[in-house]
């Protein structure tokens, strides 16, 4: 049964002279424990296509099904609760809260859930951790490089126990060695706690680490290819 | 948490917090401080009236203060005036004659409220013994026992052009309504800087006019009570009611409704003052904030991704609204009320800018009253406008479509 059943999914921009077809009727679906790169020349509706999985933007057409339900369909609130409760993201821009440090960016996610104080405290420590940050949690991420910066926003898009993390391309800001080292902090994630990533990318070498790469151009499938490893 | 974002979203642009921030601190000095400044003038107006001719309770035969005949008189005054000397809470009874009548001088003359007293009695009472230029109140060293002793305005000896130890003439009409008159030596001359009163009031002793108009012994037209404050005089007024059987016993507050009314006026428009300095600065915050919440669209995008509801986010935003605008605010009232506090026991010289004040019974400088229970107040009224600023910026702040708000670069 997969986590995520996407059917007919569309989205039109009206533009003020041609309407844009940034996504044009994609069926998809997503398994639990995938490690996939959606990629893709810019413009071919990579952002646009996580968006609306992760039901921040709204499809022209079509349905996006995530464990039976179909976000869509939610009212905003429920859809606000929603995404609070089973879809993690990660940025490309980072996206911390300037004013927290990085402990309390994570705790954050877990606070708006009115999960206890002990077990967010608790939680966010050993998230930090995961991501090689543990001497590091009191500093705001003005202090913190872009490659810790990213792993923080890792912490914090596990910290909900989500379904799955979606991260629009979520290593173009950072450097070769950031980079490789932020891919091994998610592979790692995948293989030991089987946590399902979708992430966008232009990078050859990031696409090289996905096992599953979906190929958009022009807002279509042009391929969807699984690795065997 | 959003508690601690809000505040420490106060402090991230600390330039564009500090301006508005500082700018809601003067303003409260500003509405505080003239606020006690007019408390001030308005507590001292009303002191100087009770305390120069009104006193707190005056008992009179009912009619006479429309007749103003010199035949209104309470024929036992005596009596009751010491039976009210023996209501605890009274501080001074003074039994005043009153004619209107002339007095002249070797020049002119002039129509004037003239008072007999019993200076022992009235010095209890009313305060122009303190407001002498020249010369004593009554004093034992009058050396001529003949002529009688009258202590006039500094105003009324300028307009007649006399003084100290100049005769003035008085002419009235007696009880029986001959016209009779005596002359009197000018042996004090009091200013209490207001012109009006120093030009139409002359004291001469109780027994001296007694005499002159015919009045039985121990007859007096007023009873002038002192109460130990103003408060006091409502709470006096049944038990001298209950001494003064068939007398019209009237507190200041219903002798001189305007000042009552003028106090309580001054509050009123105090307050919309107030109102007014805070509806202004209310633009500056709601500006202010509206810039905090449009340089931060893409964070608050993404705490709405992320899961923040649209009641968080816009308690977010008031959260920090109102504490940007209590920081002024009371800042504002702990300055005002210091500053305020220090002129309550320094005085204020208003001289430069006196005259007209003068003319209208102000003295020419105040001593603030600041009122402690109006700092609640305001501070209540600058939390509501806090609150009334943050809606348009939160508003606005949940108008935002995360996934637009993420693509801002
Ligand atoms: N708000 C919008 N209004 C109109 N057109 C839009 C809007 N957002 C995106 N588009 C268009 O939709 C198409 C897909 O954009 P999208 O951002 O999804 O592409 P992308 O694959 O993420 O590109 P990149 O690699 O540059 O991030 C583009 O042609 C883009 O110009
Ligand atoms: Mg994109």
């Amino acid at each position: 049964m997969s986590i995520i059943e996407i059917k007919n999914l569309t989205k039109i921009y009206d533009g003020s002279t041609v309407e844009v077809r940034a996504v044009d009727h994609i069926d998809l679906s997503f398994e639990q424990g995938e490690f996939t790169a959606v990629v893709g020349p810019s413009g071919s509706g990579k952002t646009t296509f996580l968006n609306m999985l992760g039901g921040l933007d709204a499809p022209t057409e079509g349905e996006v099904i995530i464990d039976n339900v179909d976000i869509w369909q939610l009212n905003s609130r429920k859809r606000i609760d929603f995404r609070l409760h089973n879809i993690g993201f990660v940025f490309q821009a980072y996206n911390l809260l300037p004013v927290l440090t990085a402990k309390e960016n994570v705790e954050l996610i877990m606070e708006l859930q009115r999960r206890p104080k002990e077990e967010r405290t608790e939680r966010a420590l050993s998230l930090l951790e995961a991501v090689g940050l543990g001497d590091r949690v009191d500093s705001r991420p003005s202090k913190l490089s872009g490659g810790q910066q990213q792993r923080v926003a890792v912490a914090r898009a596990l910290a909900s126990r989500p379904k799955f993390i979606l991260a629009d391309e979520p290593t173009a800001n950072l450097d070769s060695k950031s980079t490789e080292n932020l891919l091994d902090i998610m592979e790692n994630l995948n293989k030991e706690e089987n946590i399902t990533f979708i992430f966008s990318t232009h990078d050859a070498r990031v696409m090289k680490k996905a096992r599953r790469i979906v190929t958009l151009e022009d807002g279509k499938i042009l391929s969807d290819e699984i690795k065997q490893p | 948490m959003l508690i601690s974002i809000a505040w420490r979203n106060v402090w991230r642009n600390k330039l564009r917090s500090g301006i508005i921030i500082t700018a809601i601190t003067l303003g409260l000095i500003a509405g505080i401080f003239s606020t006690a400044v007019y408390e001030g003038m308005v507590i001292q107006r009303v002191d100087k009236v009770i305390m120069s001719e009104l006193s707190h309770i005056q008992i009179h035969e009912p009619g006479f203060r429309n007749s103003m005949e010199l035949t209104g008189f309470i024929p036992n005054a005596a009596s009751i005036a010491s039976k009210v000397d023996d209501i605890e809470g009274v501080e001074g009874v003074s039994n005043r004659i009153i004619v209107y009548s002339m007095v002249s001088s070797a020049e002119t003359g002039a129509g004037v409220k003239i008072t007999g007293i019993i200076p022992k009695e009235e010095k209890k009472v009313s305060n122009i013994h303190t407001k002498l230029v020249e010369g004593n109140y009554f004093g034992e060293d009058t050396r001529s026992k003949r002529i009688k002793p009258i202590v006039i305005g500094q105003k009324l000896a300028e307009k007649l052009k006399v003084h100290l130890g100049s005769k003035v003439v008085i002419t009235l009409q007696d009880v029986n309504n001959n016209l009779t008159g005596a002359p009197f030596r000018v042996k004090g001359i009091f200013n209490t800087l207001s012109i009006v009163f120093d030009e139409g009031n002359v004291y001469v002793r109780y027994e001296d006019l007694r005499a002159l108009t015919g009045l039985p012994d121990g007859a007096a037209h007023e009873i002038a009570i002192l109460a130990m404050n103003n408060e006091m005089a409502e709470v006096l007024k049944p038990k001298v009611e209950a001494v003064a059987p068939g007398l019209e016993v009237l507190t200041w507050i219903n002798l001189s409704p305007e000042m009552n009314y003028l106090n309580e006026a001054m509050d009123l428009y105090l307050y919309i003052f107030i109102v007014i300095i805070l509806f202004a600065l209310l633009f500056g915050i709601i500006n202010t904030m509206l810039m905090a919440v449009l340089e931060r669209t893409k964070e608050i995008g993404m705490l709405m991704a992320i899961g923040m509801n649209k009641l968080r986010v816009f308690v977010l935003i008031m959260y920090e609204t109102v504490f940007l605008t209590l920081t002024g605010g009371l800042l504002g009232v702990i300055l005002g009320a210091l500053i305020s506090i220090y002129f309550e026991t320094h005085k204020i010289d208003l001289s430069l800018w006196a005259e007209g004040y003068m003319e209208l019974g102000y003295d020419p400088f105040v001593y603030t009253s600041l009122e402690y229970g109006m700092l609640g107040n305001v501070t209540i009224m600058v939390l509501i406008t806090g609150v009334l600023a943050s809606i348009y910026p939160a508003w606005k702040a949940l108008s935002y479509n995360p996934a637009d708000a993420l693509r801002i670069e």
